[in-house]
């Protein structure tokens, strides 16, 4: 190909307000680094932590914006500085951008890779130290251009971008991207031991990857809590997990009876800053939260702590921004959990997840429950917000 | 000034002492930052690279200082900031060595050009498309340890810096420890270039530093400049 892709222009996806994104056309991204590599994109998905963009709750996004972070496609263009890659290649990308040179990306800690966030000064202010940037996740996280969209440039090509083969459908393959290494490093974080039940938070996508790796790992009962019944049935279904209706009944009560009086032995949240709880709680971090006195609601957060097993562990996959209010945390020093959290670090899991696809241990296809083209972004993230439509996961076609 | 000359003797003894302890604990870089806590970074640097003579370097910036405090000027700006490189210090050391490799980084500076083992001619770009020009000279090179250097007499901006390259503990490369300082001059063109390194002196170093670090480890700095959005 020798397009000059800036007198080109694609469709993408931007952000323009809280509940607001549009399909656009805009110039074509080009190579801007020589270690830089520019991807047509197959397909595209709608993660859960886009929605807190959508709703506006991630700082420092702006009008205009492109998002989007779980994508794969084929390389049309390379910079001179990568030799791996050659144009038709099928890739899948992971979300977050590492630099594979600092000392981070090094020790396969990819998401607090030094070198990949160019505006790092901001982030390094707010939270004291700069992590990986993520493609369209907000200024504070690079600013880098997001990939729902046509093309998309994918800076530091030469290292973590994964090549596929050919014959598998995309569905199978699209969410190594993002909601399965995520789904998989909160279950890896529990460090899970014989006969452990593990209690996952939200049946999202990463919330049901979280599921399976469980099992993968060892845990002798997965239990699941949402509010949507569809959710949860996907949760019976495909991750084979017992689950709680958390407006049918008190989930910390349930999950205590369900486990002998103990509490699960670890408790993985992929629910993240807007979750939603009930009665006067929720009203109270609705209420901060829209008041801006707080920037996350960290229901799931409290409950976890006040659930979990004495000497448990907390596994954090969903995405907080900021300030959190009114934590227990007497439950959590009295009863000495382990917390662990993080971006995921998807270069380093990578290759072992395609390869449970390749062998047919690992089937992601079945999240999906809408195709969407890219034209009618604006719809799906309506219906995913809403949960309308028995909405669990958007992938959009370009 | 409200310190009775017997008091300062008391203070400067004081400090003096203290600049040898110092001293004798890690050396150099750690008397730089005691002159630089004196006021005046270029007295520090000048007694280092004189051989030691701590309590002169000292006391000689009152020179400077009473100069700056006759002509009304503003206090010197000064930074310092320190980054972790996953590289080792010789390969830092080098590229760090030769000035004509800083505008690649450092953003204020459009060029600088090497004239010799020691003097070297830079060109800054200064707020409302200024720009301002000096000639610097290497004060004292430590191979693989330390550079520092200053602005020649009659510069635009009087000006001096040090860089400090030391092993990180473990395998984690090398600790560079930049600190600068820069007078403003007085007049329009002092108004001008005052913030020569932005609003944030502090973020700009950082900034600069940042980029040194993905130059040498990423090879590349990286960047969103020039990619598509919503706004065009
Ligand atoms: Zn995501
Ligand atoms: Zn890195």
């Amino acid at each position: 190909m020798t397009n000059d892709y800036g007198l080109i222009n694609m469709k993408a996806v931007c952000w323009h307000g809280a509940n607001d994104v549009r399909v656009e056309t805009v110039p074509d991204p080009k190579i801007l680094n020589p270690r830089d590599a520019i991807i047509k994109i197959t397909s595209t998905a709608i993660c859960g932590s886009d929605l807190h963009i959508y709703g506006d709750y991630i700082p420092t996004v702006q009008q205009g914006d492109i998002i989007g972070h779980e994508f794969m496609g084929e390389v049309v263009e390379v910079g001179r500085g990568v030799h791996n890659l050659k144009i038709g290649d099928r890739v899948v990308v992971p979300s977050t951008i590492g630099c594979g040179h600092c000392n981070y990306c090094q020790r396969d800690m990819w998401s607090l890779c030094d070198n990949s966030n160019p505006k790092g000064w901001m982030e390094e202010k707010l939270y004291g130290n700069i992590t990986s940037a993520i493609y369209g996740y907000s200024h504070l996280l690079g600013g880098y251009a997001g990939a729902q969209a046509e093309y998309v440039r994918v800076p530091f090509a030469d290292v973590g971008v994964l090549k596929v083969p050919r014959d598998i459908p995309d569905e199978m393959l699209l969410f190594i991207s993002d909601a399965i290494p995520t789904g998989y490093m909160g279950a890896e974080f529990c460090d899970i031991q014989p006969g452990d039940t593990v209690a996952v938070w939200g049946c999202g996508a990463v919330g049901q990857f979280a599921m399976i790796s469980a099992y993968m790992m060892g845990a002798e009962r997965v239990i699941a809590i949402d509010r949507f019944p569809e959710r949860l049935e996907m949760a019976r279904k495909f991750a084979k997990a017992e689950t709680i209706n958390y407006e049918e009944v008190d989930a910390g009560e349930a999950l205590k009876e369900m486990t002998g009086g103990r509490g699960p032995d670890a408790c993985i949240d992929a629910v993240g800053l807007e979750a939603h709880g009930v009665g006067l709680e929720d009203f109270y971090d609705q209420t901060k939260q829209k008041l801006k006195l707080e920037t996350d609601r960290p229901h799931v957060l409290r409950q976890m702590m006040v659930a979990a097993r004495k000497g448990g562990t907390l596994s954090i996959m969903g995405v907080y921004g900021g300030f959190v209010d009114k934590m227990p945390f007497g439950a959590a020093i009295n009863k000495a959990l382990t917390f662990r959290m993080g971006q995921m670090h998807g270069q380093k899991y990578m290759h072992l997840l395609i390869q449970l696809v390749l062998d047919g241990k690992l089937d992601p296809s079945f999240v999906v429950t809408h195709k969407l083209p890219l034209e009618q972004a604006a719809h799906g993230y309506h219906i995913f917000q809403q949960k309308k439509d028995n909405c669990i996961k958007v992938v959009l076609k370009p | 000034m409200t310190a009775t000359p017997g008091d300062r003797t008391n203070t400067n003894q004081g400090e003096a002492s203290e600049a040898e302890r110092w001293a004798s604990l890690i050396g150099g870089g750690a008397m730089v930052l005691m002159g630089l806590r004196q006021g005046s970074l270029r007295g520090a640097l000048t007694a280092l690279a004189g051989g030691g003579l701590i309590y002169q370097g000292v006391t000689k910036q009152s020179t400077i200082q009473q100069a700056q405090e006759a002509i009304g000027m503003n206090k010197p700006i000064k930074v310092e900031k320190t980054v972790t490189i996953n590289r080792p210090v010789d390969e830092l050391y080098r590229f760090w060595h030769n000035f004509e490799n800083l505008p690649t980084f450092m953003k204020h500076l459009k060029s600088v050009k090497v004239y010799n083992e020691t003097r070297s001619h830079w060109i800054a770009n200064a707020p409302l498309g200024n720009s301002v020009e000096w000639d610097a000279d290497i004060l004292e090179d430590r191979e693989n340890q330390f550079i520092s250097w200053a602005s020649v007499a009659n510069a635009d901006v009087d000006n001096s810096g040090f860089v400090r390259f030391q092993k990180a503990p473990g395998d984690r490369g090398t600790e560079v420890k930049v600190v600068l300082e820069y007078n403003p001059p007085g007049g329009q063109l002092g108004a001008a270039i005052a913030k020569l390194f932005g609003e944030e002196p502090e973020q700009q170093i950082g900034d600069d530093l940042r980029r040194f670090k993905m130059l040498m480890e990423a090879g590349e700095i990286a960047t969103t400049e020039g990619q598509p959005s919503g706004r065009q």
